[in-house]
């Protein structure tokens, strides 16, 4: 309550309100709009700076997390690239965050548009856009 | 029947013989008034939403109220004058207006409680988004510097020998915010309310044509080009607890702005908090529109020709224009200081927009980056002062209330 005792001591200068009381007054009043934005300044910057320390520590663990799933799929590509080719298949492909039945649906759609048997085809990559 | 008696007492009773005795003269005068703000309402789209609503109001009670004796007004300010009275029987009886009032009159209380002014900042705390402020909350200094002009014309208006009621009231114009100036005014110097609501809101209608020129005075071509960096996003949970902190913030600072500032916040909060869409649409829209139109008529009532025409309006008038001009030049003046410090990061033109009407003092500074810049966005950083103008304007009231109440 900033200000009971500043604000009953101004009321007192303007009782009876000469040119030089309307001067401090009006000095005062502007004081304290500057002092309570400016407190109100501080504070913000306050909760700002805990939510951005927040929000970075997310970002962190979820850049951990992708890596780590990242990390994963890599050594999932290279365990598969040493399995021998099944029969009648091009080759192997790499599949980058593409789970195993979403990619044999992508190149079934893709054989189905190219009118061209699936065993024809060699599909070297397939990685989700993010 | 005495038809010639009839006719003479008809024709005494109405409103032609009473432009002809006793000053109603100046009645004429202010239906013309009315007529020139309607036009600059409805031609020249001068926040037409209230400046209509305004001049009609000012239009009726011209028409009806020609003394104490006008028993048929609309408005009567007389009763008025008795609720102030503190020797009178009807001092602050709300009962009085309402057995002998007129339909204006019983609108005005809720000028005079405080009721709509208190509202609207509802609607424009739910209409608002203090994202820009929140992601630099730096603007708040210019928020701050913009009030300026509130503390010049009040100086100004002592100096003119209005007392410190009055020119409390008076220097809110420089505000720039119609329901903060109408809230105060009619708390501290509520006689003096047609003229400065009228004056508020010609002069926030009239941003776009006083604040360039000061713009462009105080600023140089290369101060106006700057390109600001875009601002960091904000996040909801920083959005909700926003209008939280800053309601225990301000209030306990200055209980007597919590009027204003708890409406403000409680109309931001339901729009960012996510789970009152119903009522946060109600107040933007539905609520906002029904307070506008009792608002602005129950104003233009206060404009009755037997007190608006005199030498004091004229000393308002021209009051809230210094007023108004000396808070943009304010908020220039600490943009340019900001700009200094921060390396010329920081474009000085946003500094106008601290004065709070929003958002048309945030458009005026983009236009006149774009000006200077044409790939200059502007608007976004702007509206961080331009809210910070809205509190600073209530923080402003506030102190001047907790001073001369």
């Amino acid at each position: 309550m900033l200000n009971n005792a500043i604000l009953s001591a101004a009321a007192e200068e303007v009782k009876e309100l000469s040119i030089g009381d309307a001067a401090i007054t009006a000095i005062f009043g502007y004081c304290v709009v500057f002092a309570g934005l400016v407190c109100l300044m501080i504070v913000l910057y306050c909760t700002g700076a805990y939510f951005k320390s927040k929000n970075a520590k997310e970002e962190a663990e979820k850049k951990a997390v992708a890596q780590k799933s990242a990390e994963k799929t890599a050594s999932v590509v290279e365990t598969k690239a040493e399995l021998p080719l099944a029969p009648g298949s091009a080759g192997h492909v790499k599949l980058f965050d593409v789970p195993d039945k979403e990619a044999a649906m992508i190149m079934a759609i893709v054989a189905d548009k190219m009118q061209k048997p699936l065993n024809e085809l060699h599909f070297i990559s397939i990685k989700e856009v993010k | 029947m005495d038809i010639l008696e009839t006719l003479k007492t008809l024709w005494e009773s109405s409103g032609f013989h009473s432009f002809l005795i006793d000053g109603g003269w100046k009645n004429l005068i202010m239906i013309c008034v009315s007529c020139v703000l309607l036009y600059l309402g409805i031609k020249k789209k001068f926040e037409p939403l209230l400046l209509v609503g305004i001049a009609f109001g000012c239009l009726l009670v011209n028409l009806s109220y020609f003394g104490s004796g006008s028993s048929d007004a609309l408005y009567h300010l007389d009763l008025w004058d008795n609720f102030l009275n503190h020797d009178h029987p009807d001092y602050h009886s709300y009962g009085a207006i309402m057995r002998n009032g007129g339909l204006l009159d019983i609108l005005y209380i809720g000028v005079k409680a405080g009721v709509y002014p208190s509202l609207i900042f509802m609607g424009v705390g739910a209409m608002t988004d203090f994202g820009p402020l929140i992601s630099n909350p730096k603007s708040l200094l210019l928020g701050a510097a913009a009030q300026m002009g509130v503390f010049l014309a009040f100086f100004g208006a002592i100096c003119l020998g209005f007392t410190g009621n009055e020119a409390a009231s008076i220097g809110i114009i420089g505000g720039a915010d119609g329901p903060t100036a109408i809230f105060l005014t009619t708390r501290l110097a509520p006689h003096l309310l047609g003229p400065i609501a009228i004056a508020a809101y010609s002069y926030m209608a009239l941003i776009p044509m006083i604040q360039p020129p000061l713009m462009r005075l105080l600023t140089t071509k290369k101060e106006r080009e700057v390109k600001m960096e875009q601002n960091r996003v904000v996040s909801k949970t920083e959005k909700i607890i926003f209008p939280v902190i800053v309601a225990m913030f301000v209030i306990l600072l200055l209980p007597s702005t919590a009027p204003l500032v708890g409406c403000l916040m409680l109309g931001n909060l339901w729009r960012e908090c996510g789970v009152t869409e119903r009522l946060s649409d109600t107040v933007q829209n539905a609520l906002m529109n029904i307070v506008t139109v009792f608002l602005g008529i129950s104003v233009g009532a206060t404009t009755a020709a037997e007190r608006f025409l005199s030498l004091e309006t004229i000393k308002i008038v021209v009051l809230g224009l210094t007023a108004f001009c000396f808070s943009t030049v304010g908020g220039l003046l600490v943009g340019k200081i900001m700009y200094k410090l921060s390396g010329g990061k920081i474009n000085p033109l946003i500094g106008s927009a601290g004065v709070s009407a929003v958002p048309m003092a945030a458009r005026v500074s983009q236009m006149e980056g774009q000006k200077a810049n044409p790939s200059n966005f502007l608007l976004m950083h702007a509206m961080g002062p331009n809210v910070a103008g809205v509190i600073g304007s209530a923080i402003a009231a506030g102190f001047l209330l907790a001073v001369f109440k």
